[in-house]
C-alpha cells in the first residue's frame, strides 16, 4: 500500500521542511531553555566542586556565602581547625563587582583564597599559579582577560597570571581569584576619604579620645582600618570522618553555621535559583501551549486544504483509519523535522549564550517524546475535521 | 436483464413533516453491461440526489437497487445489504467527477493502482493494472507524471482509467464533459463508449452539455424527481 503521508510531504517537500524549519526554531528555543536551567544547576554544583571544599562554616543564621551575606571573623579558622576530623580549614572571600579592564568592565565574582588551601583554583587552562602574596589574579576566561593583562579592583591593579575554565557564581558570573589579605581589602576596606573623616569623627570623639588614657585614641583607629572578617571558611574533612558529623560539632560548639555539601546544593538549586526555575518553567510550559497550537494550525490548515481529495478518498473507499493515518503521519513528520532543526539551532546558538547552556541527552529525549505526543495531540483537530468530510461532496450539486 | 444496475421505485425524501422534499419520486431506471446512458434534467431535478443515491452515499428512502446481478438496497428488506459501503464504492462502482480530482500528490500510476491496493491486491498487480488502463486510454506515456503536469484532457482520461481500475459493473460519470470544448468532449464520450463495451460496465452519464446529448442512444430525463426515459439519437462518434 502506497504511504499516502510520504508521498503528501514529498509533493509539498519545500513547504513542509520551511514549516518544520519554523517549528523547529520554536523547539530550538524551548530546548535552550531547559539547557538554559540545566546551566544553572550545573553552574552551581561546579561551583561547589570548585571550591575543594566539605563544609561551609558560615555566620550564624545566614545561609551564606552565596545565598546571603556572611561576615566571620578571619581567625575562627583556626579553631575548627582544631576541631576532631578537619583535615583543612581556611579563609575565603566572596564579591560579586564591575571588575575594570582598560576601558571596559566585566561583571565578576572576585574570591580571596589562600594558596594551597580550599578555595584555590584547582585546574588552570593557561598561565600558572599565584605565587605573590599581592597584585596577582586568576580568572575565568569567561572574563575575557589575557595572561599578562592588568585588571583594576577598588584601588589596585592586578596582573592575570593564570586562566581557568568554568569557574562561575551561581549567578553564572566569571570568577576572578585574588590573595585573601587583598580580597578582603577589597571588600571591606574603606577608602582614604572615608578613613580620614572616620578618624576624625573617632578625635572628636572625648570618650575615645581622653588626654588621660595615652594610646586609645590610636588602638581605636586601627580598629577601624584594620579588617579581620572574611565570608566562609571552607573546611575540608579527614578521612574516617563524615562532613554531616564535623558540620554539628562545627555548629554545637563555635556558634557558627555549617554546611555539607549536600546542604549547600540544597541552598543553591532549590533556594537560589528556585525562582528562575519556576520562570524557566513558565517558558517552556507557554513554549509547549505555542508549538501544540503552531502544529495544530499548520496540520489543520494543510488538513483544510486537501478537503476535497479527502473527499474523493473516502468516496472510492478509503479506510478513516488511513485517512487519519496519513495526518498524524504528517503531524508526527513535522515533529521529526522541527526536532531535528531545533535540536541542531540549539546546539549551534547555545555556546553563544552568556550563561552557560547545558543541553542534555535526556533533555532532548523527553523533549523528543513531548514534541511526539504534541504532534498527535495537534492532529486530533485535524483528524476530526477529516473524518467529519462527506464523501458526497465528492459529487457535485 | 440479470447484470448491469436496475432501479425500482427508488425515491428519496429530505426532512420530515411539512418541510419534507421529495428529491426522487418511484425512479425506474435498467442499463446494460457495455452501455452508456444520459441521465438529463436542470438544475435541482434531482439528478445529483440519484447519482448519490446509487453511488451508495446517501441511503435512499425506498426502493430497489440492483447491481451486476446482486440485490445491493432494498428498503423492503431492511435497506442496504451490506454495511460497509466503503467497499461496496471501492469494488462495484466507479466515479468519474466534473473535475478529474486526482490525487495531486500520487502520480499518475498511483492515483489508478490506487483503488486496487485499497481493495488489497499487491502493489505490482495493482499498478500493472493500472498501466494496461493507462495503455488503454492512451496516457501510458505519462505514466510517471503528476496530476499537474497533465493537460485537461489527460487529466480526464486518467480518471476515467481510475474508475475502472477495480472493474466495476457501474461507473457514475458526473458531468464529466462540463469543463471541456466540443472536441474534447466528443473525445471523451469516445472513450467512455469504447471503456463500456470492452469491459462491460453500465455507464451512467449525467449530464446538461447540449453536445454530447446526441450520443447517447438512451437518455433517461429526470424532472422533479421523476425520470422518463426516451430513446436517443444515437449518433456514431467512433
Amino acid at each position: 500500500m502506497i504511504s499516502l503521508a510520504g508521498r503528501d510531504i514529498l509533493h509539498s517537500w519545500g513547504k513542509f521542511v520551511l514549516t518544520g524549519i519554523g517549528l523547529g526554531l520554536l523547539i530550538g528555543a524551548t530546548l535552550t531553555m531547559a539547557g538554559v536551567y540545566r546551566g544553572m544547576v550545573d553552574d552551581a554544583q561546579v561551583l561547589l566542586t570548585n571550591s575543594g571544599a566539605d563544609i561551609w562554616v558560615v555566620q550564624k543564621d545566614t545561609q551564606g556565602p552565596y545565598a546571603e551575606a556572611s561576615n566571620i571573623r578571619d581567625d575562627v579558622y583556626r579553631s575548627v581547625l582544631g576541631l576532631p576530623g578537619v583535615a583543612q580549614a581556611a579563609n575565603v572571600t566572596y564579591l560579586t563587582m564591575q571588575v575594570l579592564h582598560g576601558a571596559r568592565e566585566s561583571r565578576s565574582m572576585v574570591v580571596g583564597f589562600e594558596p594551597g588551601q580550599p578555595g584555590e583554583p584547582t585546574y588552570l587552562v593557561a598561565g600558572r599559579r599565584l605565587l605573590r602574596g599581592h597584585y596577582e589574579a586568576i580568572a575565568d576566561v569567561k572574563a575575557g582577560f589575557r595572561l599578562g593583562e592588568r585588571i583594576r579592583i577598588r584601588r589596585h591593579d592586578y596582573e592575570v597570571v593564570g586562566l581557568t575554565q568554568r569557574t562561575v557564581s551561581s549567578g553564572g558570573d566569571p570568577m576572578v581569584f585574588i590573595p585573601l589579605k587583598d580580597a578582603q581589602e577589597a571588600q571591606f576596606l574603606k577608602d582614604n576619604d572615608a578613613i580620614i573623616t572616620d578618624r576624625a569623627r573617632t578625635a572628636a570623639n572625648p570618650a575615645l579620645n581622653r588626654p588621660g588614657v595615652p594610646g586609645l585614641l590610636d588602638a581605636v583607629n586601627a580598629a577601624q582600618t584594620v579588617n579581620r572578617s572574611v565570608n566562609a571558611v571552607l573546611v575540608k574533612v579527614g578521612a574516617g570522618s563524615t562532613a554531616e558529623t564535623v558540620a554539628q560539632e562545627i555548629r554545637r560548639w563555635k556558634h557558627l553555621q555549617a554546611y555539607t555539601r549536600v546542604q549547600m546544593e540544597e541552598i543553591l538549586v532549590a533556594k537560589l535559583i528556585a525562582t528562575s526555575a519556576k520562570q524557566i518553567g513558565m517558558f517552556l510550559a507557554i513554549l509547549t501551549v505555542v508549538s501544540a497550537a503552531i502544529v495544530a494550525f499548520i496540520i489543520y490548515t494543510m488538513t483544510l486544504g486537501k478537503i476535497r481529495e479527502i473527499a474523493v478518498l473516502k468516496l472510492i473507499g478509503t479506510r478513516n483509519s488511513s485517512i487519519a493515518g496519513m495526518i498524524l503521519q504528517q503531524a508526527l513528520g513535522l515533529g521529526l523535522i522541527g526536532f531535528v532543526v531545533g535540536k541542531i539551532s540549539a546546539t549551534l546558538w547555545a555556546p553563544a549564550f552568556p550563561k552557560y547552556v547545558l543541553l542534555e541527552s535526556g533533555d532532548a529525549l523527553r523533549a523528543f517524546i513531548v514534541v511526539m505526543l504534541v504532534c498527535t495531540l495537534a492532529s486530533t483537530l485535524a483528524i476530526r475535521a477529516a473524518l467529519k468530510v462527506d464523501p458526497a461532496e465528492a459529487i457535485g450539486g | 436483464m440479470d447484470q448491469g444496475i436496475h432501479i425500482e421505485g427508488l425515491s428519496k425524501r429530505y426532512g420530515a413533516g411539512d418541510t419534507a422534499v421529495d428529491a426522487l419520486k418511484e425512479v425506474n431506471m435498467s442499463i446494460a453491461p457495455g452501455e452508456v446512458v444520459g441521465l438529463v434534467g436542470p438544475s435541482g431535478s434531482g439528478k445529483t440526489t440519484l447519482l448519490k443515491c446509487l453511488g451508495a452515499v446517501i441511503e435512499p428512502t425506498r426502493g430497489r437497487m440492483t447491481l451486476g446481478g446482486e440485490v445491493i438496497y432494498d428498503s423492503a428488506q431492511g435497506g442496504w445489504k451490506t454495511k460497509d459501503l466503503r467497499a461496496l464504492r471501492r469494488d462495484r462502482i466507479g466515479f468519474i467527477f466534473q473535475a478529474p480530482y486526482l490525487i495531486p500528490f500520487l502520480d499518475v500510476t498511483d492515483n489508478v493502482a490506487l483503488l486496487p491496493m485499497l481493495a488489497g491486491r499487491a502493489n505490482g498487480v495493482s499498478r500493472a493494472r493500472a498501466l494496461e488502463l493507462l495503455q488503454a486510454l492512451d496516457v501510458a506515456h505519462r505514466a510517471k507524471a503528476q496530476p499537474s503536469e497533465l493537460s485537461g484532457g489527460e487529466q480526464q482520461r486518467v480518471s476515467i482509467a481510475r474508475a475502472l481500475a477495480n472493474q466495476p459493473p457501474v461507473i457514475l460519470a458526473d458531468e464529466p464533459t462540463a469543463p471541456l470544448d466540443s472536441q474534447r468532449a466528443l473525445a471523451v464520450m469516445r472513450i467512455l463508449n469504447q471503456m463500456a463495451s470492452q469491459y462491460q460496465t453500465a455507464i451512467i452519464v449525467v449530464t446538461h452539455d447540449e453536445k454530447i446529448i446526441p450520443i447517447f442512444k438512451r437518455i433517461y430525463h429526470i424532472r422533479d424527481g421523476r425520470t422518463v426515459e426516451e430513446a436517443g439519437e444515437g449518433r456514431d462518434i467512433s
